[in-house]
């Protein structure tokens, strides 16, 4: 059985700095994987680089069977990210955000509309400028807009960030979902009590590298963030 | 890619058309420099006859600049470009639907902008098809040429002030080709247009060219 996310000393340069300095992770479809790690670890690089936005200096880096480095393109089409940012236009309606990022994945105005009612957004909603919406909101919209691509990969980075009790209840559920679905889901937390609970393995990343449950079992006691000193990325020669 | 072009190109129509930052900000911007040019050259009615055809190019130079600008602020705000690259779109796709919508929003101005000089500058029109070639050719130019150089300037943080600069010198030959020929049909005499309609065609060719083949890759650096 193919992998979902196969790393091997995966190297990933913003600049000189090397945000993921030798990254060893292999993930099997259908898994939770909780990415754990103090702020600036890596966590939020880990997941552009699955998502195919940030690229791979060196090392191997392969997801749903594509090699990120040759054929991104085919891994940007099966894969959902929710980032920090929203990715909205804020003109454009609610409706409209939705419909645009479905038919740009290849999916459909009505699975943008599913999704839509899914995450609470139909009604007025539905018709107002991204602009106008709460951060939360926002959240949401940009939530639903992962949900209309039915990914195979869930890139989730702090998907309860910002949200309210029924919002992150949402989040949990969607999860379940997509994995009971048969999608892989990647989430980068820092609520490590809800986002362990979801999860069926958790790893540690710091320092750009991964630190912990490379191919370990579940973790049944969070790690506290930052409790590992990452290591010296001046070390890392890349080729 | 057509498909893509035509989602891409519906999108930033739909948002100029809810943001109304054209219709309320450029066309007025467009018609102003058109009004002050009258003001500065009135005194001399002859002059304004004979420059019209350059000034209105210039109005549609500078606020073709602001169109281009703004179709690439909409994708820097909220990290938008973020999503268009992790759409799958293609990349020839994105270029032909981003420099689409700034040619239809440029005709539409051209429109505005041609009643503008047949009423402040006393312009009669001649050569229609000349005048309408000439328009479409410089037009694309224009699109093709401001979207690829607007993705290269997109990324930067000196964006805003830097594609002016990058733009301005680039354009020149449409400035100088579709002011030629307007003058030739205006002055009726159209076989004298036609050369400088031929070399708008060859820049809008090479433009669109180098777009479709390399707006992907420049995409990726934005």
């Amino acid at each position: 059985m193919s992998l979902a996310v196969r790393f091997r000393s995966a190297v990933s340069l913003l600049g000189r700095f090397p945000a993921l300095a030798g990254v060893d992770l292999d993930v099997a479809p259908g898994e939770v994987i909780l990415v754990r790690g103090p702020n600036g670890a890596g966590k939020t690089t880990l997941l552009r680089a699955c998502a195919g936005l940030v690229g791979i200096s060196s090392g191997e880096a392969e997801v749903l069977g594509h090699d990120v480095r040759a054929d991104r393109q085919a891994v940007r089409r099966k894969v959902g990210l929710l980032g920090h940012a929203a990715f909205l236009y804020d003109d454009l309606t609610v409706a409209d955000n939705l419909r645009f990022a479905a038919r740009a994945s290849g999916s459909s105005k009505a699975a943008a509309d599913a999704a839509s009612a899914r995450l609470g957004l139909d009604g007025r909603l539905r018709d107002l400028p991204a602009g106008k919406l709460s951060a939360g909101q926002r959240r949401r919209v940009a939530l639903a807009a992962v949900v209309a691509r039915q990914p195979q990969l869930w890139l989730l980075d702090e998907p309860h960030a910002g949200l309210d009790a029924a919002g992150r209840n949402l989040v949990d559920e969607l999860v379940r979902e997509a994995a009971a679905g048969g999608a892989t889901v990647l989430l980068a937390s820092h609520e490590l009590e809800r986002a362990t609970a979801l999860a069926t393995r958790s790893v540690l990343i710091a320092g750009g590298q991964i630190r912990d449950g490379l191919l370990s079992p579940p973790t049944s006691t969070p790690i506290v963030d930052g409790a590992t000193d990452p290591p010296p990325r001046e070390a890392i020669h890349v080729a | 890619m057509w498909r893509d072009a035509a989602l891409v190109a519906g999108k930033d129509l739909r948002v100029e058309a809810r943001s109304r930052v054209g219709v309320n900000q450029v066309v007025p911007f467009a018609l102003l420099m058109l009004i002050l040019f009258a003001f500065a050259l009135d005194s001399d009615r002859e002059v304004l006859v004979k420059v019209g055809p350059g000034l209105f190019w210039v109005a549609v130079l500078f606020a073709a600049l602001l169109g281009i600008q703004r179709s690439f602020v909409i994708e820097a705000d909220d990290d938008a470009r973020d999503a268009l690259r992790l759409s799958g779109l293609d990349g020839a796709g994105i270029f032909l639907g981003k420099a689409g919508a700034v040619a239809v929003q440029l005709i539409a101005l051209e429109m505005v902008l041609a009643v503008g000089v047949i009423v402040l500058y006393d312009l009669r029109l001649q050569s229609p098809v000349l005048l309408l070639l000439t328009c479409v050719a410089a037009t694309i130019g224009l699109a093709a040429a401001g979207t690829v150089y607007g993705i290269i300037a997109a990324g930067l943080r000196v964006r805003d002030t830097l594609l002016p600069l990058l733009v301005l010198p680039v354009l020149a030959p449409v400035l100088l080709a579709a002011a030629r020929a307007c003058d030739a049909a205006l002055a009726g005499t159209p076989s004298e247009g036609w050369p400088w309609v031929r070399l708008l065609a060859v820049f809008a060719t090479i433009y669109v060219t180098f777009g479709v083949v390399a707006f992907g890759a420049l995409l990726e650096e934005a």
